[in-house]
Parts: structure tokens; C-alpha cells; sequence
């Protein structure tokens, strides 16, 4: 295979083709062969670049310069200048168009982008923009030069564990499935990612869906497996759409399939739709689902890598484990092992969302602090507001308050403050976010997502919710904290799943950070961040209203009434306290008190 | 899309079950086709289901009645669905909901009586970074204020 110091990409979009792109090609191959530059330097064509409204546009790696509006003319100087005396040409730089991407923004300084690398800025629908990344080339290298025990043992060298949340090392995984003396054996992806606020496997499987392919692909070669399922949960069609692509094409160029490059290794791999059950994102509620049944865990032992589907041995990581892989591959164990602290190596995906001033995507060395997390990349909370607590793992993470800020983010560090590393989701609350009602909200959540199977998360739970709704809505007794914290414990320790072990994780961790809150809400039937509708009246203050009648308008159940000029008044018995007043009045007449 | 007569529930179910292959590990994407051609999976349509692959009608029930996306009961021609989980919740969502629920007079998770509108809470969507989201068929609003629903659902005929 011959190997190119320096690649042309030259767009071939009809508008581009249009201003003499083609010529620009020919002219482009017939200078480097007078500069015997021929096999050194790669001429390629590609889609859209950035625009082509100056003429024909280029992309020059591994510098990744573009350059824009170059005609035939232009060519010899442009490789003499470039390719031969290793000088940019400024004059024909040009910067790409901005595009707003509202979920990934540019990387900050902290930030190292491996799994969200490609993301925006290829296009996932040409797998030829993945190979062009050195795609596939982690799949050429392991199918050419490793035996699976090989694989395997780069995989645990580098220290890579589970990103679906228990961290798990992936390698010992694979070991153990591989050491099971039965086939056929099986890899799933599971792509159920179904915690509110995270959204990174969804982006990595919409912008790169090879990457996780690949990384699926290499898992079956060291496993032994000759098929594969990717489990994606059915609220991401553009994702669905988006690995059903890259399959198609993968399978057409022999990346999947029959004797895969040409070995005999064969792997087929499947997409398997989920239908709105946040449990499937168990590993054997989700093993049901792709078997046809009713999505409810199973107990383990045993664990898939002995039994998994149809009493198989089964391999299941996350996309974003999966997606790691390649670059673990290509650039070494010990280059990921460099990255994260001794016990959680490497680099995880975060979806900052909540109230913060860059929500979106981020990807950072694990190890950073909470506090680098929310200021340095997270931009800080909204609105000049003050950071009240930050909620880390999904439903099943615990809520940690502003002294918990210089927490390293590692697996063990999260678990013994109280939360988890989950998925990845990260919510942000300011001071005006009550803690008791997140616990409700997050209770109110799992109670609808349980499964039903065993009593103590079924019964469990919404007796949690009873008591947290009675506690919002001013009914809370002294004695409902003693009874929150004992099944909190209850729950945790009978329970048969994830979910339900987990589920009393914000509860307790805000029992725990924010007792004075519940307080307040039991003995004082206050709201201390004035949000439980049943604790807070809205009132307008006559100091500051004009009588502009601007909230009585905007009001949806007319609750307010007012002549022009005068001091409107709040009717408490119709307010439904939707806070939509506040938000309209320009003079801060309105308080919640 | 609740024109659901009996003549046209039963090729619907056979030609979704001849796509998929008439196997029961394929129960749970048969459903979800049935589901999308009818607006819901009818009795009629499950017991085809329960006879075609020849499993009990109590297990075609029990995963039908389990996944939140299939509903046994008639839906209307345009489906709204607001997030209400955490990341929107703390952006807003509520105001959202009620904005709804007073434009159009119906309350979350509820069919109006033309049948033109289902409106649901739904848990997590994945695009949090947008919140509040409001989803209307196929069709994703992001960062939705309260003032825009009248407009947006006016454009659903």
C-alpha cells in the first residue's frame, strides 16, 4: 500500500466543477509529475469543502489548509511553493464559512478531542471522508500484523474502560468473552443512550458513524464474533439513518461481510431500533428487546460475556467505547494510557446542559476538575448567576454542591462523592433551581421508566414519589426524611438493575448536600428557591408597575386585571404560576415571594 | 390516521410481517412499522400479529403495552411531544407545556376530540443542548419560548 507525505482534496460539488475544477485537477497532477512529486503527494476529490462562490477550492493535509478560488494559473507556483519549498501560500488562503453548530463548539483549551474528532467536519454519509481520516487503517493494522489475544491485550494495556457508565475495562471484557467455549458469539453496541442531558453518542453516531463501526468491527475480530447488533434507540432517526449508510457502504467496499479485506475473518453487523424504553439501555432489558420480548433485566450472573443473546456469549459496550478503539489501535496503548489518571485512563465525552453558558458537547482528560469543567469550558453559569449544584451521570447520578467543586471527574472519585460517572450527562443548576424538586423530578422520571419486574423499584420508588410530590406541594411531615432515607438505602440494596440500585442516588445525595431545603419545605412550607407552585405566590409590586398591561396580555389564564396606568393586581386563585408575567415585564414588577 | 377499518389493519400487518420475516425475534420492529402505518396498534392488528407468528396473544399484548412508543389506542393526526426530563425542565419546559395546553385546550397526554392533536410529555430526546424541545410528527423545535407555539402549530393543517 503506498503511502502519500501530503494529500490534495479538491471539491468536485458541481459548483466547483462549474468554475474549472476538473481543469485545476489535471493541471495539479500534470505539475507534480514535472516535479517528480507524483508519488508523494495525492490528488483527491471530495465534496463541498467549504463554498466555492470564489472558484474552485482546496484542502491540503496534513496542514489542513484551505485554499479557495485557485485557477489553472495558479498551479505551479502553488506546488512549487508548497510541496516543494514546504511554504504555505498565504495569498490563497481563505477561511472556511463559519458554520453554527449549536451542540459542538470550537474545542477549548482543556479539551482533547479523540472520539468527537471527526464530528462536523466530515461527512458522515461518504465513507471515503472517514478513510481519508485514516479510517479503517486501525482495522488494516489489526487484521495484518495481530492475533486477537494481540488485540486484546493492547485494549487492556491501554487502560480503556466501559463509557456507558460502570466502567468496566473493556479489555477484561472481551477476555472473558472471548474465553467462553461456545458459538456463535455476538458484539452489541448499545446505542439506548436514554439519560436526559446526554447526547454525546448520539452526535458520535449522526457525524462518525465509523468510527464506531470500525471499533465494532476490531471488538469481533478479538472476541470471535461473526455478527453484531447495534441497539439504537428509536427517538435518534438521523443516527438510525446515518449507521444504516455507513453499513451499506462499509459492506459494499468488503469492510464488513465475507472475508473482510480479504482474510478470512467475516463479521455482519445489523441495526436494531429500540421503541421508547429507557430500561433497554440495560444490557439484558436490551438483550430482551432485540429477542422480541419485553424489555425487563434479567438477573446476573450470568453475565452476557458467558450467556447474552440467545444464551450465547455476548460482548456489549457503549458507542463511545467502541469508538475509541481505532485511535487506540493506530496510535498505541500507550498513548491513550498517557491521558486520565491512574485509574481512569484516557478521554471522556460530556454533554453539558442546564445553566450554562456553553451547553453542548466537550471532551476532556479525565481527571479535570468540576470546577475546570463548568468556568474553563463550560463558560460559566447564565445570566450572572450563581453555580448551586451540578448533577453528574444521568437520573442515576447524585447532585454535588459548590464545595464538591474541585473533584477530579474519575470513576472512583464521582462514586465516592455520592454520584456516578454514568453516560456522561452533565446538568448544571443555578440559585434559583430547588434541590428538592430536582430530586422529585429525577424520581419522577424513574418511576416511569421502571420496569415493573421487582417490588422494591417498583413500590419502592413511587413511594419516594408520593413523599417528594407531598414535601413540593407543602404536605411534607418531619418523619417523610427518615422514610426517604431508609428506602434509599432499601431500594439501593434490593433492587435487581441498574436502575433501580441507582434511582435513589439524587435523592440521597440531596438529602445529604441540601437537608436545610427540605427543611425549610417540611416545617416552614417555604420554598427557599421559590419554585414549588404550591409554595410561591406571584405578586406585582406596585412600586415598580407602570400599568403597562403587557402581563395581563400575555397572561394564559387572564389571572390579571388592571386599567391602563394603574397598579395591576395578580388573582392568586387563577395564577398557575407559569412565570410567563415575569418574563414579560420590562420594569421587574413582578416577584415571587 | 385513524382510518383504521378492518380491511385495512390486516394487509398492513401481513406486508409488514412479510418484510421483516415472520419471526418472533422480529416482534418488536413489526410492531413499530404497524404502529407508524396505522397512528396505533389496533386488537385487530395484534392478534393478525399473534396468528401470523404464532405466539400467544398475551405476549403480543405484554410487549405491546410495554414500550412506550406504541400506543393501543387511537392517536391524532399530528403528534406533539414535549420533553419534560431534567435539562429541559431547568431551561423552561413547563411554560412550554402550558402554552400548549392553553392554545389548544387540551391537557398533556391526551387526544383532542377532532382528532387532530395528540399531545404527550415524553422523557429525554437527546438534543438537550437546544431545551426546551417541542417535536411535532417528524418535524424538532428547538429553544422554544412560549410565544412561538401558537405560530408553529398553526402550520399543521
Amino acid at each position: 500500500m503506498k503511502y502519500y507525505r501530503s494529500h490534495i482534496l479538491v471539491s468536485v460539488d458541481p459548483e466547483c466543477v462549474d468554475k474549472g475544477a476538473y481543469e485545476v485537477i489535471d493541471a495539479l497532477q500534470d505539475e507534480l509529475v514535472a516535479q517528480g512529486l507524483i508519488d508523494e503527494v495525492q490528488v483527491l476529490e471530495t465534496s463541498k469543502i467549504s463554498d466555492c462562490s470564489k472558484g474552485p477550492e482546496l484542502l491540503v493535509y496534513p496542514e489542513g489548509v484551505r485554499y479557495a478560488g485557485i485557477i489553472v494559473d495558479d498551479i505551479p507556483y502553488l506546488v512549487q511553493e508548497h510541496f516543494l519549498k514546504g511554504r504555505i501560500v498565504e495569498k490563497f488562503i481563505s477561511q472556511p464559512k463559519q458554520i453554527v453548530d449549536e451542540e459542538l463548539n470550537a474545542p477549548t483549551p482543556k479539551e482533547i478531542r479523540t472520539v468527537l474528532r471527526n464530528c462536523g467536519l466530515i461527512d458522515p454519509g461518504n465513507i471515503e471522508d472517514y478513510i481519508a481520516e485514516d479510517g479503517y487503517m486501525a482495522l488494516a493494522k489489526v487484521l495484518s500484523e495481530y492475533t486477537p489475544d494481540q488485540v486484546i491485550d493492547i485494549v487492556l494495556k491501554s487502560g480503556l474502560k466501559g463509557r456507558g457508565g460502570a466502567g468496566f475495562p473493556t479489555g477484561k471484557k472481551w477476555q472473558f468473552t472471548r474465553m467462553v467455549n461456545n458459538t456463535p458469539r455476538y458484539i452489541i453496541c448499545n446505542a439506548d443512550e436514554g439519560d436526559p442531558g446526554a447526547f454525546m453518542n448520539r452526535r458520535v453516531l449522526e457525524s462518525d458513524p465509523h468510527s464506531v463501526i470500525e471499533g465494532m468491527v476490531i471488538a469481533a475480530y478479538a472476541i470471535g464474533a461473526s455478527q453484531g447488533y447495534i441497539y439504537c434507540r428509536a427517538e435518534y432517526p438521523i443516527a438510525v439513518q446515518s449507521l444504516k449508510t455507513a453499513i451499506s457502504q462499509a459492506r459494499s467496499l468488503g469492510l464488513i461481510g465475507n472475508n473482510i479485506l480479504g482474510t478470512d475473518f467475516s463479521f455482519d453487523l445489523e441495526v436494531r431500533i429500540g421503541a421508547g424504553a429507557f430500561v433497554c439501555g440495560e444490557e439484558t432489558a436490551l438483550m430482551a428487546s432485540i429477542e422480541g420480548r419485553r424489555g425487563e433485566p434479567r438477573p446476573r450472573p450470568p453475565f452476557p460475556a458467558v450467556s447474552g443473546l440467545w444464551g450465547k456469549p455476548t460482548n456489549i459496550n457503549n458507542v463511545e467505547t467502541y469508538a475509541n478503539v481505532p485511535q487506540i489501535i493506530l496510535k498505541g496503548a500507550e498513548w491513550y494510557a498517557s491521558m486520565g489518571t491512574e485509574q481512569s485512563k484516557g478521554t471522556k465525552t460530556f454533554a453539558l446542559a442546564g445553566d450554562i453558558v456553553n451547553t453542548g458537547l466537550i471532551e476532556v482528560p479525565l481527571g479535570i476538575t468540576l470546577r475546570e469543567i463548568v468556568y474553563d469550558v463550560g463558560g460559566g453559569i447564565k445570566n450572572g448567576k450563581k453555580f448551586k449544584a451540578i448533577q453528574t451521570g444521568g437520573p442515576m447520578g447524585g447532585c454535588l454542591p459548590e464545595s464538591y467543586l474541585d473533584l477530579p471527574v474519575d470513576y472512583a472519585s464521582l462514586t465516592a462523592a455520592g454520584s456516578i460517572m454514568g453516560s456522561g450527562g452533565m446538568i448544571v443548576m443555578d440559585e434559583e433551581t430547588c434541590m428538592v424538586d430536582i430530586a422529585r423530578f429525577f424520581m419522577d422520571f424513574i418511576q416511569e421508566e421502571s420496569c415493573g419486574k421487582c417490588t422494591p423499584c417498583r413500590v419502592g420508588t413511587r413511594r419516594m414519589l408520593d413523599i417528594l410530590e407531598n414535601i413540593c406541594h407543602g404536605k411534607g411531615r418531619p418523619e417523610d426524611l427518615d422514610t426517604l432515607e431508609m428506602l434509599c438505602s432499601q431500594i439501593r440494596e434490593t433492587s435487581l438493575c441498574g436502575l433501580g440500585q441507582g434511582a435513589p442516588n439524587p435523592v440521597a445525595s440531596t438529602l445529604k448536600h441540601f437537608r436545610h431545603e427540605y427543611e425549610a419545605h417540611i416545617y416552614e412550607k417555604k420554598c427557599p428557591a421559590k419554585v414549588c407552585r404550591a409554595l410561591i405566590r406571584y405578586e406585582i409590586n406596585p412600586a415598580f408597575c407602570t400599568g403597562c398591561t403587557v402581563c395581563a396580555r400575555n397572561c394564559p389564564v387572564e389571572a390579571i386585571s388592571g386599567e391602563r396606568r394603574n397598579t395591576h393586581v395578580i388573582d392568586p386563585d387563577k395564577c398557575i404560576k407559569c412565570g410567563i408575567c415575569k418574563q414579560v415585564c420590562n420594569f421587574n414588577a413582578v416577584e415571587i415571594l | 390516521m385513524t382510518d383504521t377499518k378492518v380491511t385495512n389493519i390486516l394487509p398492513i400487518v401481513q406486508a409488514t410481517i412479510e418484510r421483516h420475516g415472520p419471526s418472533k425475534e422480529e416482534l418488536v420492529p413489526i410492531l413499530s412499522d404497524i404502529n407508524r402505518s396505522l397512528g396505533y396498534l389496533p386488537k385487530e392488528a395484534l392478534e393478525e400479529v399473534s396468528r401470523l407468528l404464532k405466539i400467544p396473544k398475551s405476549h403480543v399484548l405484554s410487549v405491546a403495552s410495554f414500550y412506550y412508543m406504541f400506543s393501543t389506542k387511537p392517536t391524532g393526526k399530528h403528534i406533539i411531544k414535549v420533553c419534560e426530563s431534567a435539562p429541559c425542565h431547568v431551561s423552561n419546559a413547563f411554560a412550554v407545556i402550558r402554552a400548549i395546553e392553553e392554545e389548544l385546550g387540551l391537557p398533556p397526554n391526551s387526544t383532542s376530540q377532532d382528532e387532530k392533536w395528540t399531545f404527550i410529555t415524553t422523557s429525554c430526546l437527546g438534543v438537550c443542548g437546544v431545551g426546551p424541545v417541542m417535536i411535532i410528527d417528524d418535524d424538532i423545535y428547538g429553544n422554544v419560548e412560549p410565544s412561538q407555539v401558537p405560530s408553529i402549530l398553526s402550520k399543521y393543517q
